[in-house]
């Protein structure tokens, strides 16, 4: 169990690496730097001046030492230039370059600064990261037991009206990604000209203009049901259809498997037939599927975060990308590809765990 | 249907219509649809017991909704040029974001009178939008999954047949591109900057190839026993796919049949790119299965290449599953594409497909909803249309 | 309750006219019909027929089990007098379990994975008697012994996957036996499981069916099996039951012509593939939806007559001198049960040539990572040690042994999908044991091929069966035009008397010995001279059997070839083989003619293995030598020698000879090689395990 944890962790750790620097690789492209330099410097440089502003900066070179000084294995570069002023990549505006450390990437815990937010990565990262955990909780807290319970519903009886009636459901709610259900759910219920709202105001059921909030802004200093409401519905809906019906799939298989009609036949009752025999069975797979729905979930933040306005990871990452923020695009993907990875594993040891079959095997 | 028309004075000219008569006009708007619809249908419940899998579809009513859900698209990207009512990028008066049913301003003369289902904020007709984003949709995403699969089960063969290192190797690249969060690498792939660097026009040069090698090496492994017919079909395959792939991948046909737009080509790329992954893994486990079976050993202990037992013996065996994975994909495909017109990535801003309306629309979503609803009720119907298509195939797949 | 009204003189188990149909979208697919049977107290009733003839169903008929489905539409199921047909869900459900009790072919899927085995086994006393935890489990590590489980407590506390085949069938049993049921009904409880393990199960449910008195329905296709477990026993075809009665009567005195032809059709001690071979039952067994007017049978049959066979239902007739014996035959008492039969054609012997195949010292070793998670070490397993043989042109050749003997390995190597670890393989007069296939000469490829076991594995479902043999022509360069070998491909078919019009068959369409037949015409098509065919008959039912072994002897005669016959199945390999090597656990344990292999002095795996297969014959008296244990992993053999673990004649080797080291060859007279510890002495003195009883 042990060298197979570490193994994991040391394909994770390649995989890390890799992908890290293929976006390294693809937002230190030279027009994306040509575009960082007009930014940073000024509009109307000429290309010679962009040129040197790149090399002063330290935007030169191999994009292998670049990266390596990015991640804090190769000492950080350090320039003066003609006015004898020295800069450096670990280098603060008032510090004293003597005195300035040699390496300073991120695994000295410099993620850089973020030129769209005006602050250090880390600052930004961590509170994005925070808004999104609450909006991932509440997502998972509504989606996971609502598409489990369906999922066992529907499967434990394959072909039944119940079965019917819920697989259409999670099949439409599956075909609805979150930019869908996100304008339909507004429309519905958080527009003061269509849907629900302005027949409730109408019979003065609700004080404001709408029921819900169509944005969700304000839940990032306080949540409350009215203005969280609407995206966590957005995000869980699609989630609830797609886990569904892979808990459905897996618990029609178990349900045709010879041990229950074992059970069955030993005299067990439907109900512990499904609740005893079945349903750890059928978790096996779910269960995978749940996990590998995080790294999904963060489409569907990112869609819905923008969509209600909601500053959390996915909004800023489209800001940071939509604005050329290199420094702040680096640490986000960094997050996000450890997330995408840590789930995977979480997943995979879970999953031996699930099933006594691989783990004493 | 002469009630509907505008003649008949049932619906007055200078009033906006009711709910009523634009759903009835619009229907009368879809005609060809309709007429392509029956056609289809009365054909194939005749002829459903000689047409294989095709025909089982008309044994499940779930497949049977599913599927006229999708062929109702199909035909309506079609017929657009027929259906539509006016040019879809036109701008029709300078009232922002009419309402469904509302009167044309100075319609000129043989001009349709209404916005059948409203107009959005620059005043474009939103019904004309929809049905042309049907064919902006059902051009890029059959054909994207298609590559996709192409990718995957020529990568995904060798790996679950011959396994060892060349597994491990290819497993880790397919869960690199997994790993990668997807509206990241969209972010970073579908970007006017990264289309300068080449890099798109690379990987298409890479990816495109696979397809002709996938037919070359099918051909070539069947009938390595004639060369004549070898010489002929594989000659056919290179010149066809080496025509189409200067067009494609490098914008460099010499006839000029063959091109592609530099930005569909970056979604294209990248879509391919993101699907292809997933498509590997399943045929990697189809083929792992399947590769026990004794005719697969017959083939072995005939002395057939590994290319021909994957691709004549394995592969077709297992159709069942990756048909109902095809249908599945192509509407996470059209979900993925819509992804990318929501945060107007890769398509130019003016672009009737479905997404981009959408994320046009939302910014009034609260007042006035419907510029994006009905590209909204259109894409999920599309996709939930697939959904049931491929589930009832699936369903009539394992029932013998 | 129930009890207390029952009569114990009156059947445990009475069905009636049982009618059971399945019903798909198109039509009703009637299953069973008119079926009837009496199971009295203690006694075991057993249900033999081919696959397709119901006999599944009405077991499953019995339990109310038949799925969405399917449905009893006529007939009653009476058990200790109640009727189940009519019983409510809730009633059935506790007579399941706890009167009733089933066990199925497969045994691990009978088990839950996700379930440890004692909380599978203390339900079903919790939920019939109310049996609290404790006395539950007590009871489960008492009847987990009774099954002759070694360590219970470990046993209990184990997931399904930790135990062997035979140990999870064990335990199926005991699951059953928890409750004490009056009544246990077995589905071919044996037919996963290797036949020295199969002897084991069968012995164990023997005894426990007297130690419980319980009364077993019993269904298995295997006529031998039935005779070793039952008392009475009733034959079905195509959905009918056609004759029932004692097991001996039915056995010496069938009056059902189908009873007749299957028990001419099995390899029984006697037959021979020249002086007396096998009669195949002509024609195929009827789908559900194409059965004939009037007797099932009557295509098939030999004392068919128009007119009043094909007249209308036949109904059960009593054969009055029998004890509760019944035929389905309106010519039962008009038939000449004791003529031989007319269709015996008597054949000559081929002559057997030079040697074609020389293996010497063939080693063939792998090496595996062990462990789910791929740490540890890998381990080598020695699939194949100095095996050492040779085979001729026109000889048969059998490799018998058990799972995992390693003798799938050596066909790999031979083929030349795996090369070998070292020893040599000379086919005619080339060495190929390093060669692999791809770089094999199209001659050396074409003439060894293979035959092979699943009927529904070996063609590709997707492809027509001329385009397959078509597709074997053009690999071994056989015609020079695609109309040739479509000549060339009919004449196979000819040659597996097929009829023509199958080559633009799909697979599916084909029975499942139709489909063999077609494997046979593929593996000649580039004119094999060296044949391996592994268990090509196993799958099939008796009466196709018959006809596709002789189908390989005919095209052997023709050709000459050399057929290395790979089987588990003693009774078929007496039957058709010169020579027979016998296999465990990589290593060539007997070698030498058929006689001398099948007569005393035995190596004591074969004797075990002899002893272990149920032959359907009252004549023929069997010595029960049962083996303790399962067989021991490729991945870790036993010190010395292979068979130590489970031999019994362990204890006649002085000093511990047979724990430490390998045994040498003995080479007896004849060329007879046994690979033994055993002294010549106490070899001399082994008595035969099959004898005749005196007639």
């Amino acid at each position: 169990m042990l060298a197979f944890v570490i193994r994991r962790l040391g394909v994770m750790l390649v995989t890390a690496l890799v992908l890290t620097f293929v976006v390294f690789f693809l937002t230190n492209l030279p027009p994306n730097l040509e575009k960082l330099a007009r930014s940073e410097g000024s509009v109307r440089m000429t290309d010679a001046a962009v040129a040197s502003w790149l090399e002063e900066h330290g935007h030169t070179g191999s994009v292998f030492y670049r990266y390596a000084e990015w991640l804090g294995v190769a000492p950080g570069w350090v320039n003066t230039d003609e006015k004898g002023v020295t800069r450096g990549l670990c280098i603060g505006q008032r510090d004293d370059p003597a005195l300035a450390p040699k390496f300073c990437g991120i695994f000295q815990g410099n993620w850089g600064f973020s030129t769209v937010f005006k602050k250090t990565v880390l600052y930004s990262l961590g509170k994005s990261m925070a808004a999104t955990g609450w909006l991932m909780l509440a997502v998972m807290v509504v989606m996971v037991p609502i598409a489990l319970v369906i999922g066992v519903l529907a499967g434990m009886r394959e072909g039944s009206r119940t079965d019917r009636v819920l697989s259409t459901f999670s099949i439409a709610t599956s075909a609805t990604p979150e930019y869908v259900s996100g304008v339909i759910l507004v429309a519905l219920l958080a527009s003061p000209a269509t849907g629900l709202s302005p027949v409730l105001a109408s019979w003065g059921w609700i004080g404001g203009k709408t029921l819900f909030m169509g944005t969700a802004t304000s839940a990032m200093d306080h949540i409350t049901f009215w203005n969280f409401a609407l995206p966590v519905a957005t995000i869980a809906l699609y989630g609830v259809g797609y886990i569904a019906r892979m808990t459905r799939a897996s618990m029609t298989e178990v349900m045709t498997q010879q041990y229950i009609r074992t059970a069955r036949l030993k005299g067990v009752s439907f109900r512990q037939v499904v609740l005893r025999h079945a349903l750890r069975n059928a978790m096996i797979a779910p269960f995978t599927v749940i996990m590998l729905q995080f790294p999904y979930l963060l489409n569907g933040v990112v869609i819905t975060e923008t969509l209600f306005n909601y500053k959390g990871f996915g909004w800023m990452l489209v800001t940071a990308a939509g604005n050329n923020d290199i420094e702040m695009l680096l640490g986000a993907s960094v997050v996000a590809v450890i997330f995408v990875l840590v789930t995977q594993l979480i997943s995979d040891i879970g999953y031996v765990f699930l099933n006594p079959r691989i783990r004493l095997g | 249907m002469s009630f509907l028309t505008p003649e008949s004075g049932w619906a007055d000219m200078s009033e906006p219509l009711s709910w009523a008569a634009i759903f009835g006009l619009m229907a009368k708007q879809f005609w060809p649809v309709w007429v392509a619809l029956v056609v289809t249908f009365v054909l194939s419940f005749r002829f459903k017991r000689r047409l294989g899998l095709y025909g089982k579809l008309f044994d499940s009513p779930v497949a049977i909704i599913g599927f006229a859900i999708v062929m109702f698209w199909v035909f309506t990207a079609l017929f657009a040029n027929i259906i539509m009512t006016f040019d879809p990028l036109a701008q029709l008066g300078s009232v922002k974001n009419p309402l469904p049913g509302a009167v044309v301003p100075d319609g000129a003369e043989g001009q349709y009178k209404w916005f059948l289902l409203g107009g959005d904020h620059l005043a474009r007709d939103v019904f004309s939008r929809m049905v042309m984003g049907a064919r902006q949709v059902l051009i890029i995403a059959p054909a994207a999954t298609t590559f996709a699969f192409l990718v995957g089960i020529t990568l995904g063969l060798p790996a679950g047949y011959i396994g060892g290192r060349l597994d491990t190797a290819l497993s880790f690249l397919a869960n690199l591109v997994l790993a990668f969060p997807v509206i990241l690498l969209f972010y970073l792939l579908v970007t006017p900057e990264i289309r300068n660097t080449g890099i798109p026009v690379a990987l298409a040069a890479i990816l495109f190839l696979i397809p002709i090698a996938f037919f070359a090496i099918l051909f070539q492994s069947r009938f390595h026993t004639s060369p004549n017919k070898r010489n002929l079909y594989v000659g056919i395959t290179l010149v066809l796919g080496l025509w189409v792939y200067s067009g494609l991948a490098f914008n460099a046909d010499p006839l000029g049949v063959w091109g592609m737009d530099p930005n569909l080509l970056n979604v294209f790329v990248s879509v391919v790119f993101v699907n292809a992954p997933t498509v590997f893994r399943i045929v990697r486990g189809i083929v792992m299965d399947i590769k026990s079976r004794d005719y697969v050993a017959a083939g072995q202990t005939r002395g057939e290449t590994a290319w021909y037992i994957m691709l004549w013996e394995i592969l077709p065996n297992a159709r069942g599953p990756l048909i109902v994975d095809y249908c599945l994909r192509i509407g996470y495909t059209t979900i993925l594409l819509g992804t990318l017109g929501f945060f107007g990535l890769g398509v130019t801003p003016e672009s009737p497909d479905w997404g981009s309306t959408i994320n046009a629309g939302r910014k009034l979503l609260s007042m006035v909803p419907h510029p994006a609803v009905v590209p909204a009720l259109a894409l999920m119907s599309l996709v939930l249309g697939l959904n049931l298509l491929a589930d009832g195939l699936r369903e009539e797949s394992l029932k013998d | 309750m129930s009890n207390a009204v029952w009569d114990p003189s009156q059947p445990i188990l009475e069905i009636e006219n049982l009618s059971i149909s399945f019903f798909t979208r198109l039509r009703e697919i009637p299953a069973v019909m008119d079926f009837s049977c009496k199971v009295m107290a203690g006694e075991a009733m057993g249900l033999v027929g081919e696959s397709g003839c119901g006999k599944s169903t009405v077991a499953l008929g019995v339990m109310r089990d038949l799925g969405k489905n399917g449905q009893i539409v006529a007939g009653s199921i009476k058990f200790k007098g109640r009727d189940l047909v009519k019983m409510a869900e809730e009633e059935l459900r506790h007579l399941r379990g706890s009167e009733i009790a089933m066990i199925y072919q497969e045994p691990m899927a009978s088990l839950n994975p996700a379930m440890k085995i004692g909380a599978q086994l203390i339900e079903v006393p919790m939920i019939h008697q109310g049996m609290a935890r404790v006395q539950a489990w007590a009871l489960a590590r008492q009847i987990v012994a009774d099954v002759r489980l070694p360590d219970p407590d470990r046993i209990l506390n184990a997931y399904p996957h930790q135990l062997s085949g035979g140990q999870q069938q064990r335990i199926v049993i005991a699951m059953a036996l928890m409750s004490k049921p009056a009544l246990l009904i077995l589905d071919e409880p044996t037919t996963a499981l290797d036949v020295t393990v199969e002897a084991g199960i069968v012995d164990l449910v023997k005894d426990l069916g007297q130690k419980y008195g319980t009364s077993m329905l019993f269904i298995s296709h295997n006529l031998g099996l039935i005779m070793d477990v039952c008392d009475r026993l009733c034959v079905m075809y195509s959905g009918e039951a056609v004759e029932t009665g004692a097991v001996a009567q039915v056995f010496d005195d069938m009056r059902h012509p189908y009873t007749q032809a299957l028990f001419r059709s099995i390899p029984l001690p006697g037959a021979d593939k020249n002086a007396r071979p096998l009669i195949s039952i002509p024609g195929n067994f009827p789908l559900p939806h194409e059965r004939p007017k009037g007797c099932n049978f009557g295509p098939r049959c030999d004392y068919f007559q128009a007119g009043r066979c094909d007249a209308g239902d036949v109904a059960m007739a009593d054969v009055p001198e029998g004890d509760r014996h019944a035929s389905r035959c309106v010519k039962w008492d008009e038939i000449d049960w004791h003529a031989p039969p007319k269709a015996r054609v008597v054949k000559e012997k081929a002559p057997i040539g030079k040697v074609v195949l020389q293996m010497d010292d063939l080693k063939k070793y792998y090496s595996v990572s062990g462990g789910a998670f791929g740490g540890g070490h890998a381990k080598v397993v020695k699939a194949n040690e100095t095996l050492s043989f040779n085979a001729h042109e026109g000889e048969t050749l059998a490799i018998v042994g058990e799972s995992g003997c390693g003798k799938s390995t050596f066909a790999k190597v031979l083929m030349g999908l795996e090369t070998a670890t070292s020893g040599t393989i000379t086919l005619f007069d080339e060495q190929v044991q390093s060669t692999p296939i791809q770089q094999r000469s199209v001659d050396t490829v074409s003439s060894v091929q293979m035959v092979f076991q699943n009927p529904f594995d070996t063609l590709n479902p997707s492809m027509t069966v001329g385009r397959q043999i078509i597709r074997a022509l053009e690999v071994f360069h056989i015609g020079t035009s695609d109309a040739e070998r479509t000549d060339r491909m009919l004449e196979l078919l000819d040659l597996v008397k097929l009829p023509r019009a199958f080559a633009d068959r799909m697979p599916r369409q084909l029975s499942g010995g139709q489909k063999q037949r077609v494997g046979i015409a593929r593996a000649f098509a580039g004119g094999a001279k060296v044949v391996v065919a592994d268990e090509p008959v196993s799958a099939l039912d008796v009466s196709v059997q018959a006809a596709v072994t002789d189908l390989l002897m005919d095209i052997q005669r023709q050709n000459k070839t050399t057929l290395l016959f790979i089987s588990h199945d003693l009774s078929i390999v007496r039957y058709l083989s010169d020579r027979v090597l016998v296999m465990y656990l990589g290593h060539v344990v007997e070698m030498g003619s058929t006689d001398q292999v099948f007569q005393p002095p035995y190596h004591p795996y074969t004797e075990a293995l002899l002893s272990a297969v149920p032959v359907a014959d009252t004549k023929v008296i069997r010595k029960r030598i049962v083996l303790e244990g399962d067989i021991p992993s490729a991945m870790n053999p036993p010190s010395g020698c292979p068979f130590q673990t489970r031999c019994r004649w362990k204890s006649h080797v002085a000093g511990g000879l047979c724990d430490s080291t390998m045994p040498p060859v003995q080479t007896l007279a004849g060329g007879h090689q046994i690979k033994c510890h055993l002294g010549a002495d106490v070899l001399a003195k082994m008595d035969p395990v099959i004898t005749f009883a005196a007639e």
